[in-house]
């Protein structure tokens, strides 16, 4: 909850600027276009004039300002968040269907900046009258109120892309959908009315949806032209896809490109994640304001009711404890609370001892699958892959998996590339200033036989996977891009690296002894011919002569050599 | 040692190797340990003297390469001695070519193996069929060397006064050359340069000497000729070189006693009556010489001199000069004589020397 909350009031916030600087530009110009005498009757309509504009500032229409808060800065980018946002829902909606996920990602361009993109699943599809309020509605979503591990952004993120679309080209966005109960899917385009946050449907009507005369049981499929740019690597919709391939191993992604083969990624599990239990807040993690609004909108009357049914892990004891701590008796009614009375109920949480929260809300990708998707999608030599217990920071559960793939041809003299994923969605920007990068590079690789120069990225032909499961992410900043530097978080991705490390240094030894071991045999082979024939050449020796010296030679050598691979193994 | 007595010699070596192969026991070549550090200096014998360590190759997975590598050299020398041919180091670099996998990449590599080959059987490479490519050194002066005609056999007598503004050239094999001479000592000479001076002027003939120039670092030629000549006709030998660590402990030390890489032949290619004329770091002050500072490898070598060289370290003489040289913190070449006019050298600066040949440091 906590975090959708922030979002909401974040953009509120920035609305509130937003309306400052045109009642500012609004007065200004008044005050140029009016006679100093009128000033007193005009200040009057000026009020009456803003009273309205504050009325009609809508969340659709700060969007339409304010781009670039939900990441479509720059053209590249609108495609890729606008890939993301529909890839993220659908993947999200066959999680909740307990539908193994097989996604279909189209992106044709039709003009130099003008890209059709489609986004196809085999999800539960979406009833009928609940289509336009998702897609043509900012803040509608079916994950609002709830803390529990998510890829986030819901709500805003699809509707938001179609109003970029309808920003920038001027078209609808278009919704197929079908769910297995009907004969028939349903098909709409749909714009949003920025100014009352609300879908205009242009277009409904019944359809038969089939693919290559095979019909579609279930599943929705979301359509819309946009101005983008493409652009080829890591940072792209191919890094995306390739990617998110990477972290959902469950998921059958098939991708056509604007330009050459389409890429089809198999899934390597038959499971579904373990699903995400929601949780209750922990004391520890929730911050002052969503304490305050949490005490306004409970329906317990006594603080103990409200501390227990509230958060995760409060007992009617503990609930005593952290009342007598601000000096309140636990039956002492909510609603009387005062707001300093709130405040020293705030300040007496982290001075009472509560158990961790539970963990069984995180759903890591788990070891065996991070090893499949790595193999599936590196040629390397080694493959290694940890999942953490899961760890706490500020009362938010979270746990760590890291994995790696090492060698093979992977490039040999560059920085090892690091994929970062959040709750199995990739990070691809802000790398430098990711908790996860600096885990790495403050990780000792040397130790593990990798150079690496000072304060940065070890060299060789290295991956490393970084997965971050957790109720609440904590970003540095709204684009979601890069992790926090908490302690607790830095620690646990650097025990998984230590893990991979010591796994590297032993393919690494192993290697080198092995090679060591092949030259030398080949030593052998090469120059023990030389031997035979110099011999030979100053003693006078026969052709059998020769040969015997060779084999017996041979021999020996291979034989001590034995005894020292049988040494080095003791 | 005769050609014959080399060849039974290779010959044996090679058939106690096979033997230790064909009986299945690892084969093994000894070397002299070639350095400083496993040579002596003794003033009645002259010359570094080898003090016996060795090093030993036995034939591993690690060393054979450079087994059968030292092996072939060896097969090449006998080769070469059985036609009676030679081969130039850099030749011998390129035949190893033809030997696949244990070819060498550089003539470093092959200079390396045949110096350990030449030490394993203990004669200088000359004998074995392997000759230097450097020059031996440039000779004028009062000297009638003996040669004998390539294709008649006939003695030629070569009159090293004739050379005009030229000089006769020191050939790479010196065994087998007669010499008649009344000239008073023999001047041995650092560089091209000053060897020219004085032979433009005819100092040899003022001073009733010969003239070598060994052009830096003598070539084993070239001591050898000094030694023969010097001991034949009982001349001593003066050297003139520049006022440096590397004049004195590398040109000056190599020609007197030898070198510690090529210990094992010292005792031929040596010149143990051979003196010190100068520079030495008092005609700097005698003769206010203009100077240069010491570079840090100037300064290196002097301290390595004093410290590790069995030769320097046996006079004390020595130790005061190179001290006060490194005191001093700088050096003086031959040519800085030039300050004083042109011919300073011959008019004021050779004479005054060789007054005193006693006060030369030994």
């Amino acid at each position: 909850m906590a975090k959708k909350e922030a979002v909401q009031m974040n953009i509120f916030k920035n609305s509130d600027e937003l309306q400052e600087k045109e009642q500012k530009e609004v007065i200004k110009s008044g005050t140029m276009e009016q006679k100093p005498r009128e000033n007193r009757k005009n200040e009057v309509d000026t009020a009456h004039i803003l009273a309205q504009k504050q009325r009609e500032i809508s969340i659709s229409e700060f969007f339409l300002k304010n781009r670039h808060l939900l990441g479509f800065d720059n053209p590249s980018k609108a495609l890729l968040t606008t890939v993301k946002e529909a890839v993220d829902n659908s993947l999200d909606a066959c999680e909740e269907a307990g539908i193994l996920p097989e996604i279909i990602v189209v992106i044709r361009q039709l003009a130099e900046n003008r890209f059709a993109v489609s986004v196809e699943d085999n999800g539960p599809g979406i009833v009928r009258n609940q289509v336009p309020k998702i897609f043509g509605k900012l803040l509608y979503g079916s994950k609002f109120h709830t803390l529990k591990q998510s890829r986030g952004q819901q709500g805003i993120g699809i509707s938001a892309a179609g109003m970029y679309a309808q920003l920038t080209t001027g078209k609808p966005i278009r919704i197929t959908s079908k769910i297995r109960s009907q004969s028939e899917a349903h098909m709409f385009e749909i714009q949003i009315d920025a100014r009352k946050n609300a879908p205009v449907v242009l277009r409904e009507e019944s359809v038969k949806w089939e693919n290559n005369g095979i019909p579609k049981t279930n599943g929705t499929k979301v359509e819309m032209e946009i101005e983008a740019n493409y652009k080829k690597g890591s940072h792209s919709v191919d890094g995306y896809i390739f990617q998110t391939a990477l972290a959902n191993p469950h998921a059958t992604i098939i991708y056509y490109p604007p330009e050459g083969e389409f890429v089809k990624y198999e899934r390597v599990s038959e499971t579904m994640p373990i699903e995400a239990k929601p949780i209750k807040p922990h004391p520890y993690g929730v911050e002052l304001g969503i304490f305050i609004k949490m005490i306004h909108e409970t329906k317990a009357r006594t603080l103990r009711q409200f501390l227990t049914s509230e958060f995760s892990r409060v007992s009617p004891r503990i609930a005593e404890q952290i009342a007598e701590g601000a000096g309140l008796k636990a039956d002492y009614k909510v609603s009387s609370l005062t707001p300093s009375q709130i405040e020293l109920l705030y300040q007496a949480i982290p001075k009472v001892k509560i158990m961790a929260p539970p963990s069984n809300c995180l759903s890591p990708i788990g070891e065996d699958l991070i090893l499949s998707a790595l193999k599936r999608q590196f040629k390397a030599d080694l493959y290694y892959a940890v999942t953490r217990p899961p760890s706490v920071y500020r009362g938010n559960p979270f746990l760590i998996e890291a994995g790696i793939a090492y060698g093979g041809e992977l490039p040999s003299e560059e920085p090892v590339e690091i994929m970062r994923f959040a709750n199995r969605v990739p990070l691809l920007y802000q790398q430098s200033a990711c908790a996860m990068t600096r885990a790495v590079i403050s990780t000792s690789w040397k130790s593990y036989n990798l150079q690496q120069p000072k304060g940065s990225l070890p060299l060789g032909p290295m991956v490393i996977f970084i997965h971050i499961a957790s109720v609440w992410v904590p970003f540095t900043s709204e684009s979601k891009e890069a992790v926090a530097h908490y302690p607790e978080i830095l620690k646990e991705i650097r025990l998984a690296l230590m893990d991979c490390g010591r796994q590297v240094a032993m393919h690494i030894s192993r290697t080198r002894r092995y090679m060591d071991q092949e030259k030398k045999k080949s030593y052998i082979e090469k120059y023990i011919p030389h031997i035979g024939e110099s011999l030979k050449e100053i003693l006078d020796l026969n052709k059998t002569e020769e040969e015997r010296i060779n084999t017996i030679l041979k021999e020996t050598l291979e034989k001590s050599r034995t005894k020292i691979i049988l040494k080095e193994a003791e | 040692m005769s050609r014959e007595a080399i060849l039974k010699k290779i010959k044996e070596s090679a058939r106690e190797i096979y033997s230790d192969i064909i009986h299945r026991k690892s084969p093994k070549m000894a070397f002299p340990l070639r350095s400083l550090q496993n040579v002596k200096y003794d003033p009645k014998v002259g010359f570094f003297e080898l003090k016996g360590r060795k090093k030993s190759r036995t034939l591993t997975v690690n060393t054979v390469k450079t087994f059968a590598q030292t092996l072939r050299m060896i097969a090449l020398s006998k080769e070469l001695i059985a036609t009676d041919d030679i081969a130039t180091k850099r030749e011998a670099y390129y035949v190893s070519k033809n030997w696949g996998d244990a070819r060498f990449n550089e003539q470093m590599e092959s200079d390396t193996v045949m110096d350990d080959v030449e030490a394993f059987f203990q004669v200088n490479r000359e004998q074995l069929g392997f000759i230097p490519e450097e020059k031996g050194g440039d000779v004028a002066g009062k000297l009638f060397i003996i040669d004998e005609d390539r294709n008649t056999g006939k003695k030629l007598k070569i009159d090293c006064t004739k050379f005009g503004s030229g000089a006769y050239s020191i050939p790479i094999y010196v065994e087998h050359l007669q010499f008649e001479t009344d000239a008073k000592f023999i001047l041995a000479i650092e560089t091209a340069g000053m060897f020219q001076r004085l032979v433009k002027h005819n100092y040899w003939k003022t001073a009733n000497c010969i003239l070598i120039s060994m052009g830096g670092v003598p070539t084993r030629a070239c001591r050898r000729f000094i030694r023969r000549l010097s001991d034949e006709k009982k001349l001593p030998v003066y050297v003139f070189v520049d006022g440096d660590p590397y004049g004195i402990g590398n040109i000056y030390r190599t020609l007197k006693v030898g070198s510690g890489n090529a210990a094992h032949i010292n005792e031929f290619f040596c010149v143990p009556n051979a003196k010190f004329l100068g520079i030495t770091p008092q005609d700097i002050i005698d003769y206010k010489l203009p100077t240069h500072p010491l570079k840090d490898v100037d300064i290196k070598r002097a301290k390595d001199s004093i410290k590790n060289d069995p030769f320097f370290n046996h006079y004390p003489e020595w130790k005061r000069a190179i001290n006060q040289l490194l005191d001093m913190g700088v050096r003086a070449e031959q040519q800085a004589l030039a300050k004083h006019g042109l011919n300073y050298v011959i008019d004021v600066y050779l004479p005054e020397k060789l007054k005193n040949p006693e006060k030369f440091l030994p």
